[in-house]
């Protein structure tokens, strides 16, 4: 069996699973977000619950309209504050406290070998330590939270095999959109899409994050990259021991292997209204842009922002662009403050905003007007995604990002790095 | 199961994704009435008006890609949508149909078979769709049973049964 199999054998109790199987398994931690809980809290009534099944196993964040932008986005939070509080719910992130929600997860409480599901697609994020996860929607969080059960049918596997070694700026995000642009859009549809291969074992846990989080954007169940030592490392920094790790077997079936070599990868970008049409950065050329957009939970992470800030040091944004900074958690938040990075930012002339999903999702936070174009270390690009239908999102590293606030136009980092 | 919708055809290209289907700043919106107004706008102004006389929607690969919104299979299913055929979904789209109960039939091929505005029957039970316009049958990949009987009543109803 591979990763994805054991670890739903183990939740369903069964010895062991082939794709295909429909089984139930345990769930160790349901998560919502302000977006998806208050359909999900209505199901759960609807469907006769009075109490959770367990109150430290659920999770609710509030990320996606932070702070309430209107009396709808308020009322949302009073749904699920107000829950909250009745059930006694021990993970309750409220305004100010967390952040976004995969990234809070997996600061607070994802562990290897666990399966997780949540109220967003990007739940997929946490194979990144070697835990089963996936999106699901509001009415199934519901059942979840009243059952601590869900049935799933286990996912073909693809594995992704990455020789060599990325070359900074070259990053994990160059690659996932790489891996996407090649796999298409649906490309992996149902499938269990693994990493592994030097370059991802060379990747700390927030690289992996990254790759992991965007599976979904080729139709993925769940990304998952085999645990190792530094996972360790990552965990016992979060506090999150104790842990075990569920590793595949060495015979394991993948019902494809594909191999890239990191080491001639580029900066490349996601021009819109794709997610999946990649090209180089270099090929796009010098396109004039409005707002550079760097946070989410595919990017918002302290090294993304180191990366970011190296690149802005004694320099400011071009006039005439907005640059929005946007730690992924009050955590990212509070050491980039230390280290001097939001100082680096505000001296930029890039705007520093609270920890949320921002623009990402098109709900709050500068969001774009007809005819605008943002080059954004987001996960997805389509029409309308970023506010207005006639706006346009280029979706890019982290490195890409800021060489492009620099200087107004999408620009290849590698660039940048020359002239410094 | 007998789950029989029969009604004129709404057709869709590939990866109609859930941000079209229901852009973002509508989500705030808790009322499956209020949400139904807006479905589609991402993509065609022109839809409120189709579904006053069509009520199935025929799509390519991949519908419902991107995010989890269960808004998404609301909106469409409030807005006058009684089943969407689809060569292929994506899985959180699927799920989420499923589970509020808007048919949802899996069928490759239905998209280059079946015309805008055809007259068609799709048999999700038996996973059969056929274009009463042309005439022509088509095999869609059959629905487990236990699938269909959460589709048939949602599954706020079948989790509320199953305790009861």
């Amino acid at each position: 069996m591979n990763i994805t199999e054991k670890i739903l054998a183990q939740a369903s109790g069964v010895d062991s699973t082939s794709p295909g199987d429909i089984v139930e398994a345990r769930i160790d931690k349901v998560m919502a977000n302000d977006i998806t809980a208050p359909l999900a809290i209505e199901a759960f009534h609807q469907m006769g619950g009075t109490h959770v099944w367990d109150n430290k196993r659920v999770v609710l964040i509030m990320d996606h309209l932070v702070p309430a932008n209107d009396e709808n986005a308020a009322e949302l939070h009073r749904i699920c504050r107000e829950f909250a509080l009745k059930q006694g719910l021990d993970n309750f992130y409220d305004v100010g406290r967390g952040g976004v929600c995969h990234q809070v997860m997996m600061e607070d409480h994802v562990k290897p070998a666990e399966v997780i599901v949540g109220g967003d697609s990007h739940t997929c994020t946490y194979g990144a330590v070697g835990a089963f996860s996936t999106g699901i929607g509001s009415t199934e969080v519901g059942s979840v939270m009243l059952t601590g059960k869900l049935w799933f049918k286990v996912p073909r596997a693809v594995k992704i095999l990455v020789n060599g070694r990325l070359k900074p700026p070259v990053a994990a995000k160059d690659l996932i959109l790489y891996a996407i642009g090649q796999f298409g859009a649906d490309g992996a549809t149902y499938r269990a899409v693994e990493f592994n291969g030097p370059a991802v074992q060379a990747m700390g846990v927030h690289e992996r994050m990254t790759l992991c989080n965007m599976v979904v954007e080729m139709g993925a169940k769940n990304g998952v990259v085999e645990p190792d030592d530094r996972t360790a490392a990552y965990l016992e920094k979060n506090g999150l021991s104790p842990y075990r790790f569920i590793h595949g077997d060495p015979d394991a079936v993948y019902e494809k292997t594909v191999e890239y070599d990191a080491s001639i990868l580029e900066p490349v970008v996601a021009v819109p209204y794709r997610v999946d049409d990649v090209k180089s950065v270099r090929d796009v050329g010098e396109v004039p842009i409005d707002q550079v957009h760097i946070g989410s939970c595919t990017n918002g992470r302290l090294e993304d922002l180191r990366i970011a800030a190296k690149m802005l040091e004694g320099r400011k944004v071009k006039k005439g662009v907005r640059a929005l900074v946007i730690p992924a958690s009050v955590d990212v938040y509070s050491q980039a403050l230390e280290e001097g990075i939001i100082g680096t930012f505000l001296k930029a002339e890039a705007l520093v905003c609270n920890p949320a999903c921002g623009p990402c999702y098109g709900g709050h936070l500068g969001l774009l007007t007809a005819g605008e174009t943002c080059v954004a270390t987001v996960n997805r690009n389509f029409v309308g995604r970023m506010g207005s239908p006639k706006a346009r999102v280029y979706i890019a590293s982290p490195a890409t990002a800021a060489a492009s606030a620099v200087t107004g136009k999408l620009t290849d980092p590698r660039i940048m790095e020359a002239q410094a | 199961m007998n789950m029989k919708i029969c009604g004129r055809v709404v057709k869709y290209g590939e990866d109609v994704n859930t941000d079209v289907i229901i852009p973002s700043k509508y989500l705030a919106f808790t009322s499956p009435h209020d949400l139904a107004k807006h479905a589609m706008e991402g993509l065609d102004q022109s839809f409120p008006e189709k579904v006053r006389t069509r009520k199935i929607v025929i799509a390519a690969k991949n519908f419902g890609c991107g995010s989890s919104r269960e808004q998404a299979p609301v909106a469409l299913k409030y807005a006058g949508i009684e089943a969407v055929v689809a060569d292929s979904f994506a899985r959180i789209f699927y799920r989420n149909a499923v589970n509020i109960g808007l048919p949802v039939l899996e069928c490759p091929g239905a998209a280059e078979a079946i015309a805008d505005e055809d007259e068609v029957e799709v048999d999700i039970g038996e996973g059969l769709v056929q274009d009463l316009s042309n005439g022509k049958v088509l095999h869609g990949n059959r629905t487990p049973d236990f699938l269909l009987k959460i589709m048939e009543k949602g599954l706020v109803q079948y989790v509320r049964e199953g305790r009861s």
